[in-house]
């Protein structure tokens, strides 16, 4: 107990620290863009910090205790996509972000398209799918709170959730990443802690995977879990994570080329060790955990709390929460930047950029979607992985094509990219709703294959760009 | 509009596009690594470290595949680029100097 409240303390200096820091810049970039400042290190941090959440750190180990090393082979997917993203729309949206002095993903995408009906949109997608999303990781995080600290659900709740809501919105998307970087560090020695526990309790990793292989072969199988499934999470946490606004919004977010090729590094270096790690320890605990965990969610708790003793748990359980609070922090900023840039700023723009109204109208944001996220998760809805997954795969549907091929498609128009938002999200939904499924190919594949079809058409249907954007996007008029 | 840097620019747009694609390959390699020896050695009686052939090949030996690769991408594709060259509020001054030195 006591580490984790140091921890969540020293978290909330940083922020504070940040805030002091805030004084005569331009209040907008700063808040929700850290006046694109970051370094390497950090922009690799905070990129795999946000999206190593509640599902990497319990959900994920928790099916490969019971599911076997198929599904670390999944978890595995998500190594390259850091580097992937970065490299491919990394620079890109750096310069072309400058170039139109972009804040936000909707902003970029109103430069490219210049309509209010994709600004709005994009807007609702991420309200939605980022508060649905952050209920889950709450739910995650109290969940854990609880069953490590045996305080209520509710006061665990309190405790972390108030804090990550209050450093956001103090210190705005610099206070994000800073924390993002020392809870990714935090994560690394959580992940070694278990690892190294499980490992000592089980004799070595030889004699655990015996005794799991006698119990049950089918552990050690690569096809225990299906290959439709496997593969289509390919797109679901690989090629897809390309389109999430939580990633894009990093690319406009750092200092120089020099910081964005060691993050691509650093990123990937990290992100694999904690998912082989982490996935690996809950493979693992299969041969040492004694009882039923009561869900896949409890494997990794349950076997914290049977094998560190007191003091090592609590350092433990600040890995899972700072996954958590990573990912809550950094959404809660962007929902934030949808309210008030997209949405207020957009539609009623101030004369001046250092407006004082500005910085009370973010701040006050920031705290009433956490707020809001917080009443939400005292009645929480079930299956943390499934809605953290359905709304990725939203998220998705939404932002993929309108992204990528606003940036890398001249013919690419409003239409286009409104078609594609409907038709992508709308065809991902109505699958899920109605039950739909081909093959267990995850939905999220059909929505993005209905998106591309919708833009194309849309576009080529309709007339083509203004030369003005071809101009600022393209350097030239065709 | 004149965009003096038009060229420029459009250089830059093709040089990102070439990162780009060598990122693509670099993705689809990883793929086809993870995807050879997990399936490919799936029935393989061998162990590493207890573990089954398949797996240490695809996911441990995969990721350092991973992180060498990236390291030698940003090293031999990538190029520094100045990020703040390319800002269009820029343009108006430019020009204007442009036709003092006329």
């Amino acid at each position: 107990m006591v580490p984790v409240l140091c921890y969540l303390f020293i978290l909330l200096g940083v922020s504070w620290y940040v805030g002091t820091l805030q004084k005569g810049r331009s209040f907008v970039t700063e808040y929700f863009l850290a006046d694109r400042s970051l370094g390497g290190f950090v922009l690799g941090m905070t990129l795999i910090a946000t999206f190593t959440s509640a599902s990497s750190f319990l959900g994920g180990p928790g099916v490969a205790y019971s599911t076997g090393l198929s599904w670390v082979l999944l978890a595995m997917i998500q190594v390259p996509t850091g580097f992937f993203t970065l490299g491919i729309l990394g620079k890109k949206f750096a310069v072309i972000s400058r170039r139109i002095n972009s804040v936000t993903v909707t902003d970029f995408l109103y430069q490219r398209y210049r309509s209010n009906a994709v600004v709005i949109g994009s807007s609702i997608a991420i309200i939605a799918f980022f508060i649905a999303m952050m209920v889950a990781q709450f739910k995650g995080g109290a969940v854990l709170f609880e069953s490590l600290t045996g305080f209520s659900y509710e006061v665990g709740l309190i405790i972390f959730g108030l804090v990550v809501v209050f450093y956001t919105a103090i210190g705005g998307f610099r206070a994000v990443v800073l924390t993002d970087a020392i809870q990714a560090v935090v994560m690394v020695i959580a992940t070694v802690t278990i690892l190294i526990t499980v490992l000592l309790k089980g004799g070595g990793s030889t004699a655990l995977v015996d005794v799991i292989a006698a119990e049950n072969p089918l552990m050690l199988d690569a096809n225990a879990t299906a290959r439709p499934t496997i593969l289509s999470y390919w797109v679901l946490v690989g090629i897809g994570l390309l389109g999430l606004p939580q990633n894009t919004v990093r690319a406009m977010s750092y200092k120089d080329t020099d910081s964005l090729h060691k993050a691509m590094i650093y990123g990937t270096v990290v992100v694999g060790f904690l998912m082989l790690g982490m996935h690996l320890a809950g493979f693992y605990a299969q041969g040492v955990l004694e009882g039923v965990p009561a869900n896949s969610d409890a494997v990794i708790p349950m076997t914290v709390m049977q094998l560190l003793p007191g003091f090592w748990s609590g350092l433990f359980l600040a890995g899972p929460l700072a996954a958590i609070m990573s990912t809550v922090s950094s959404l809660l900023i962007l929902a934030s930047a949808a309210i008030c840039k997209d949405l207020i700023l957009h539609f009623h723009p101030r004369k001046s950029p250092s407006d004082s109204n500005i910085r009370a109208i973010s701040i006050a944001a920031t705290a009433v979607i956490g707020a809001l996220t917080f009443l939400f998760a005292l009645d929480p809805p079930n299956l943390i992985v499934w809605i953290n997954l359905f709304a990725m795969g939203g998220l998705e549907a939404a932002f993929f094509w309108p992204t990528v091929l606003g940036l890398f498609w001249k013919r690419a128009n409003a239409t286009g990219a409104l078609c594609s938002m409907i038709g992508g999200v709308g065809t991902y939904v109505a699958m899920g709703q109605f039950g739909i499924n081909i093959m267990g190919i995850n939905n999220v594949c059909f929505g993005l294959l209905a998106g591309l079809v919708c833009f194309i058409i849309g576009s080529l249907a309709t007339k083509k760009p203004d030369k003005e954007v071809l101009l600022t996007f393209f350097g030239e008029e065709a | 509009m004149k965009d003096y840097k038009a060229k420029d620019f459009q250089a830059l747009n093709k040089q990102l596009k070439k990162e780009a694609i060598y990122t693509c390959i670099l993705y689809a390699l990883f793929f086809i690594w993870w995807y050879a020896t997990a399936y490919g050695f799936a029935d393989a009686p061998q162990r590493v470290w207890g573990l089954p052939l398949w797996f240490f090949l695809s996911c441990i030996v995969g990721w350092l595949f991973c992180c060498v690769g990236v390291t030698l991408l940003v090293k031999c594709c990538f190029r520094d680029v100045d990020l703040n060259a390319y800002n269009i509020e820029e343009i108006p001054d430019t020009s204007e100097k442009a036709g003092e030195e006329l």
